[in-house]
């Protein structure tokens, strides 16, 4: 459960990118965020996982009070949060397998346990025999597939995706969009910012649209034109 | 933290150090050049400490006779001194006696001033009660006719303290330099990794690593740089020490005092100056993750 209420975000330059956002997306919700360009899609999900800080209102995520969150609390709110970019981010010098097992390592999972469930996702992402190449060994569509994989690998409640077939073709495109969906159809909510309107109509979820700081639209079931 | 982990940190902060190549070296040949004063200072002023405590407990006052002195007045002389109050003992040592001990310990070049030529007075060697009256007994001597001087342990631990004191000054100051060069030149190699690992902090954070979890590869960087440098200045100063300890022990014993024993002293040391090192190495870490490490 998401819930902003009266959410800004004025950045240090005096830019508003936010103005009184009010959002309520519940758990297991897929929710595509869309907008032109400079719109305030990408502040919005940085608001999600406390990358940035709202300047005035109120993030409630689960239990999770993100206006009152210290900042080495931060990491506990990240542990219930998977992130995807445009970019993948993977570490160039570690492995598929490795790459999954670092996020992980990093909240201390035990070694054994490591091993048992980056096979699972593996196979869930459709990695299955990946393990042991480098990112630099894999196609644009599978180096999205190991970040997918690192981002649910901790089982979060919440996946949240900044325009994750930014560099992929359309066909590479519908395969992550079905992964996301297999993923949004085991009970995580997925939250997805995109300007890929084919992608929004062919597959059609709630949709909230913001322009120029302001949801100016939030659909149950909506579609978009994407005029740049 | 789990030992799991801390194997991987342990792992990280080595390519890390590995990565940094010539900027490590320099950084651990700084800690070694520092560490190697650093023990140097401190076994001598461990030793001063020591040996002036040892003279300070002293109860020997040296009461030197007058050359021209026959022995009966030297026999009065022994009465006199036998009788004052704090006074528990008197021993008679010639001046034969007192070149042997000098011939004892510096060698045989002494020998030269042999018979006649010797320059050195018949002591009576004082033994007081109490080390604090050694002052007051040597002031008394003194006064006595036919004594020619009256040396007391005191009065020489005031003397080492004095002539090391301008040393242990500028000592500790030179240390203290070489230290702020040793942790500039680590937090130096720190922030290059910190820098060099941008992509991948902000993955962890991203992942929900703790600020804990992210600093310690950085944190043990530094560490092992102070420790490597701790190496060698540990071995030169054992080697160093032990070496120096066996050829001056005579010297020192002849005087009646010793210096630590390297089995006393040295442990210690090597402690001492592996924790030095690791703390520089984590002061240095510290300060640039405060500076570039922003969570
Ligand atoms: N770090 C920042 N500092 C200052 N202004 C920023 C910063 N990040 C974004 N902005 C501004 O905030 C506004 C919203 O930016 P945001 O990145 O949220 O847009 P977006 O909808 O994600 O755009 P795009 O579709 O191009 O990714 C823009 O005007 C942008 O210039
Ligand atoms: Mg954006």
């Amino acid at each position: 459960m998401i819930r902003m209420v009266d959410v800004s975000k004025v950045y240090d330059n005096k830019v508003t990118a936010l103005e009184n956002v009010n959002v309520e997306i519940a758990q297991g919700d897929f929710v595509y965020v869309v907008g032109p360009s400079g719109a305030g899609k990408s502040t919005f999900i940085k608001l999600l996982y406390r990358e940035l800080r709202a300047t005035s209102g109120l993030i409630m995520i689960d239990d999770f009070d993100l206006t009152q969150l210290k900042d080495r609390e931060v990491p506990f709110l990240r542990r219930k949060i998977g992130v995807v970019f445009q970019d993948f981010k993977l570490l160039s010098r570690l492995t598929v397998a490795e790459n999954i097992a670092y996020a992980m390592e990093v909240i201390e999972t035990d070694p054994e346990e490591i091993k048992q469930r980056v096979t699972q996702v593996l196979a869930e992402v459709g990695l299955t025999g990946k393990a042991a190449r480098f990112p630099n060994e894999l196609s644009g569509g599978e180096q999205q597939r190991v970040a997918i994989a690192r981002a649910i690998t901790n089982n979060p409640h919440i996946l949240i995706a900044d325009e994750p077939t930014g560099n992929l073709d359309p066909n590479t495109s519908e395969e992550i969009m079905a992964l996301l969906e297999k993923i949004n159809a085991k009970g995580t909510t997925v939250i997805m910012a995109t300007h890929n309107d084919q992608l929004v109509n062919s597959h059609v979820h709630r949709l909230l649209e913001i322009n120029n700081g302001d949801i100016v639209r939030d659909e149950k079931e909506g579609t978009y034109a994407n005029e740049g | 933290m789990k030992a799991s982990t801390f194997k991987r940190h342990v792992t990280d902060s080595f390519r890390s150090l590995k990565r940094n190549g010539g900027m490590s070296v320099a950084a651990i040949v700084s800690v070694t050049v520092t560490l190697l004063l650093v023990g140097i200072f401190l076994a001598l002023i461990f030793n001063v400490n020591h040996v002036s405590r040892e003279v300070e407990n002293d109860v020997r006052v040296r009461v030197m006779i007058d050359q021209k002195t026959t022995k009966t007045q030297r026999n009065d002389l022994r009465d006199e001194l036998q009788a004052m109050a704090d006074v528990s003992s008197v021993t008679y040592s010639s001046r034969q006696q007192e070149l042997d001990k000098v011939v004892g310990s510096y060698g045989s070049a002494f020998q030269m001033f042999g018979g006649d030529s010797n320059p050195l007075n018949d002591v009576f060697i004082v033994k007081t009660k109490t080390p604090q009256a050694t002052e007051k007994v040597a002031k008394a001597a003194k006064k006595l006719a036919h004594v020619s001087e009256a040396n007391y342990g005191g009065a020489n631990a005031r003397n080492l303290f004095r002539a090391t004191d301008s040393l242990r000054q500028w000592g500790l100051g030179f240390s203290i330099l070489l230290l702020l060069v040793a942790v500039f030149l680590i937090s130096n190699t720190v922030r290059i990794t910190i820098l060099s690992r941008q992509t991948e902090i902000g993955i962890m954070r991203l992942v929900g690593a703790t600020n804990s979890y992210i600093r310690w590869p950085f944190l043990l960087e530094g560490a092992w740089t102070g420790l490597f440098g701790a190496i060698i200045p540990i071995i030169i100063v054992d080697i160093g020490y032990a070496v120096l300890y066996g050829a001056s022990a005579k010297t020192f014993a002849s005087a009646g005092y010793a210096l630590l024993s390297p089995g006393s002293l040295l442990f210690g040391m090597d402690l001492l100056l592996a924790v030095i090192g690791i703390v520089i190495g984590a002061v240095g870490a510290a300060i640039s993750m405060g500076r570039f490490l922003k969570i």
